[in-house]
């Protein structure tokens, strides 16, 4: 490694970088709009569910009944309806997501003390919101029913009526349940992969494009020496991305940031550091702009976001899948930075992920390395 | 003192493609050595390896008495490269390439600019050192390609059909600055498919098919054609001589050339009188008859005929 060279490559690349100032724009917006957009747009809450309300029995209980729903923030009544087909029509029509029947002898049954079913009908094509709409729904059925229960003891003469176990529910770290708590530093490790590898994936190829590799080649310049000299430009290009991204998620969402800031930067350059390599490497393989940086996009974003843990949980995916995970840098990213963010944990919890992060950006960043050396056979 | 390029029995395959194939040759130091050929011949391919940007499949070869199996790297310290696309960065300015190139040669801090004013000079852009490259014109892109690839003053220079899709003047130019740097010691391996420029070579070499085919000073190689005396005529019916001469015996080659006819024959003394005596015999009034020097260009083509001919 000759300093004087790698000195010379680094300040090239980085005259490239600025001599281009639409790319460099681009490469500085693209971590603020992918947060502002994934941030906004995908939210895991399930809240104001819109429901319609077919009430058979029209009692005083079947009212109460709905009027639980209507003071829930989880659901939002958009109408009552005398049908299943109007019921139908809203569901086909994506008008509502769920919809209450309560049947005709719901109070004579409720007060009888008996089993008082109530219908719930939910749209299941999004499972997910469907089966969290229903548990909301089950919930307040279940809760009116217990209290209706209770006074109907406390009526009667006797003592209100004491489930047996009652469980209190703390939920520590994200006590809000908030889903942008933890899709937003997970976001930050996927625009970060993403933006990474897309910044160094163009560098080599596009050497190779112009014939100036070959001119490079023929000089004393190592292949280690043009390959740090470029990551060290595109370091200081993704180290403003990160920061963007950690600004925008702290101060636009207001994730709580509980953690240490000298850690959180240390491990987000080692992070960078394996993704610019990772860039580089494809970069060093593909030899054309074009087809570098469609690997780019396939092997950072889809791994990045599907198997990092940062929306889908690992432990529910098959046991192959589950292997593949372990591949994925950003799957100790994510890690790190939502233990960082939300928990305020360090490197006495987080060593291991930091070590595994450590490790594949040097083994990346020596294949990236070789694959220029392999070239020149 | 070891000879400034020397290759023994040198060989490329690409796959089943020989593109190389057992050629034999030493360059002297302080040379101009051209090497020439029609594209594909290998040209390229031969330049590359001695460069250390290909390895050969077999056969050996030094550049300044260093292997170029085991010591490329050692050889890229002592060379200068230019390849037939112009390689410079197009979005830097004329002084950043320059700079640029110096640091990964490796020129020593003290001697920098002044080997940067150098170039400057040499390639007349001392004005426009502050442009970017990409607004220069192609004799300009051209000339400080070269300065580039000589920055580190490497005693040999290979250049790679360099003056390719360049104007006449530039090409001119361009090679008063080989004159120059040949003068002062450098050797210099150039290869080129322009005729004129093979003239200013001091040894060529004839590349075709990945061979070999001949190998000599421009004079030497115009000797070589000794047996292929040239005539140059001018005659009323181009169509009606050919047919004459082709059935002619002692003409052997007979080819439209401009308004007239080339005939290659073995001996002129008889030929001449027998040429005048047919055509005035078939009616056709010829207006020139005369013997010429035979071109590069004549010498290019004959050799490689008589290479097909041999191969078929």
């Amino acid at each position: 490694m000759n300093l004087r060279r790698l000195k010379a490559v680094t300040k090239k690349e980085l005259l490239h970088i600025v001599r281009d100032p639409r790319s460099l724009i681009l490469a500085l917006a693209q971590p603020l709009v992918m947060l502002l957009l994934y941030g906004y747009a995908l939210t895991l809450d399930v809240d104001r569910i819109p429901t319609y309300v077919y009430d058979q029995d029209r009692t005083p209980e079947s009212r109460e009944l709905i009027d639980q729903f209507r003071g829930s923030r989880y659901f939002q009544i958009q109408g009552s309806v005398n049908g299943y087909k109007a019921i139908d029509q809203g569901i086909n029509t994506s008008k509502i997501l769920l919809s209450i029947v309560v049947p005709s002898q719901y109070s004579h049954h409720l007060l009888a003390g008996e089993e008082a079913p109530v219908q719930i009908l939910v749209d299941g094509s999004d499972s997910n919101t469907a089966g969290i709409a229903l548990g909301y729904a089950e919930a307040v059925v279940a809760s009116y029913a217990a209290q209706m229960r209770s006074n109907a003891q406390v009526r009667r003469g006797g003592q209100a009526l004491q489930p047996p176990v009652e469980p209190r529910i703390r939920v520590w770290y994200n006590s809000d349940l908030k889903s942008r708590n933890y899709i937003v530093p997970g976001l930050i490790a996927v625009t970060m992969m993403m933006i990474a590898s897309m910044l160094s994936s163009l560098t080599i190829a596009r050497e190779w494009e112009n014939g100036t590799m070959e001119q490079l080649l023929s000089t004393p310049v190592r292949p280690g020496e043009l390959v740090l000299g470029k990551l060290l430009a595109y370091f200081t290009l993704g180290v403003a991305d990160m920061l963007i991204a950690i600004v925008v998620g702290v101060f636009a969402f207001q994730v709580p940031f509980r953690g240490n800031v000298a850690f959180l930067m240390l491990t987000s350059c080692l992070f960078l550091l394996g993704a610019l390599s990772w860039g580089i490497f494809l970069s060093a393989t593909a030899r054309t702009q074009l087809m570098a940086y469609q690997l780019g996009m396939l092997s950072s974003f889809l791994p990045a976001y599907l198997l990092s843990g940062f929306i889908y949980s690992i432990q529910n995916m098959p046991k192959v899948i589950q292997a593949i995970s372990y591949l994925v840098p950003a799957r100790y990213f994510v890690t790190i930075l939502n233990g960082v963010f939300l928990k305020g944990v360090g490197m006495r919890i987080l060593g291991g992920e930091v070590i595994l992060l450590t490790l594949y950006a040097v083994l990346v960043f020596v294949g990236a390395s070789r694959k220029m050396r392999l070239k020149v056979a | 003192m070891p000879s400034a390029v020397e290759i023994r029995d040198l060989v490329k395959r690409f796959g089943s493609f020989v593109a190389v194939d057992h050629i034999n040759l030493e360059v002297g130091r302080g040379e101009i050595f051209g090497f020439l050929g029609p594209n594909g011949a290998g040209k390229s391919t031969t330049i590359r390896m001695l460069c250390g940007l290909l390895q050969p499949t077999s056969g050996k070869a030094t550049v300044g008495g260093l292997d170029i199996a085991t010591q490329s790297e050692a050889i890229k310290q002592h060379i200068g490269y230019m390849s037939q696309k112009f390689s410079l960065y197009d979005d830097l300015t004329v002084e950043e390439n320059i700079d640029f190139f110096s640091g990964i040669y490796g020129v020593p801090r003290e001697r920098r600019s002044e080997r940067k004013d150098y170039v400057l000079r040499m390639a007349g852009i001392e004005e426009r050192r502050t442009s970017l490259t990409r607004l220069l014109s192609g004799g300009w892109k051209q000339r400080l390609a070269l300065g580039c690839a000589i920055l580190h003053e490497p005693p040999i220079l290979f250049l790679d059909e360099p003056t390719s899709g360049v104007d006449p003047i530039a090409r001119r130019t361009f090679w008063d600055l080989i004159y120059q740097l040949s003068a002062a010691g450098q050797t210099i391996f150039v290869s080129t498919h322009y005729m004129d420029e093979a003239e200013y070579c001091h040894r060529l070499a004839l590349m075709y098919r990945g061979k070999i085919i001949a190998l000599g000073t421009p004079a030497e190689l115009k000797q070589s054609l000794a047996s292929h005396h040239l005539l140059r005529l001018e005659v009323s019916d181009l169509v009606g001589s050919m047919k004459v001469l082709e059935s002619l015996e002692g003409v052997s080659e007979v080819a439209v050339f401009g308004g007239g006819l080339h005939v290659t024959v073995a001996d002129p003394s008889p030929a001449i009188p027998a040429i005048w005596a047919a055509l005035k015999q078939a009616g056709i009034a010829v207006s020139v008859l005369e013997q010429i020097e035979p071109s590069m260009e004549d010498v290019f083509v004959a050799m490689i005929e008589e290479e097909e001919r041999k191969a078929a």
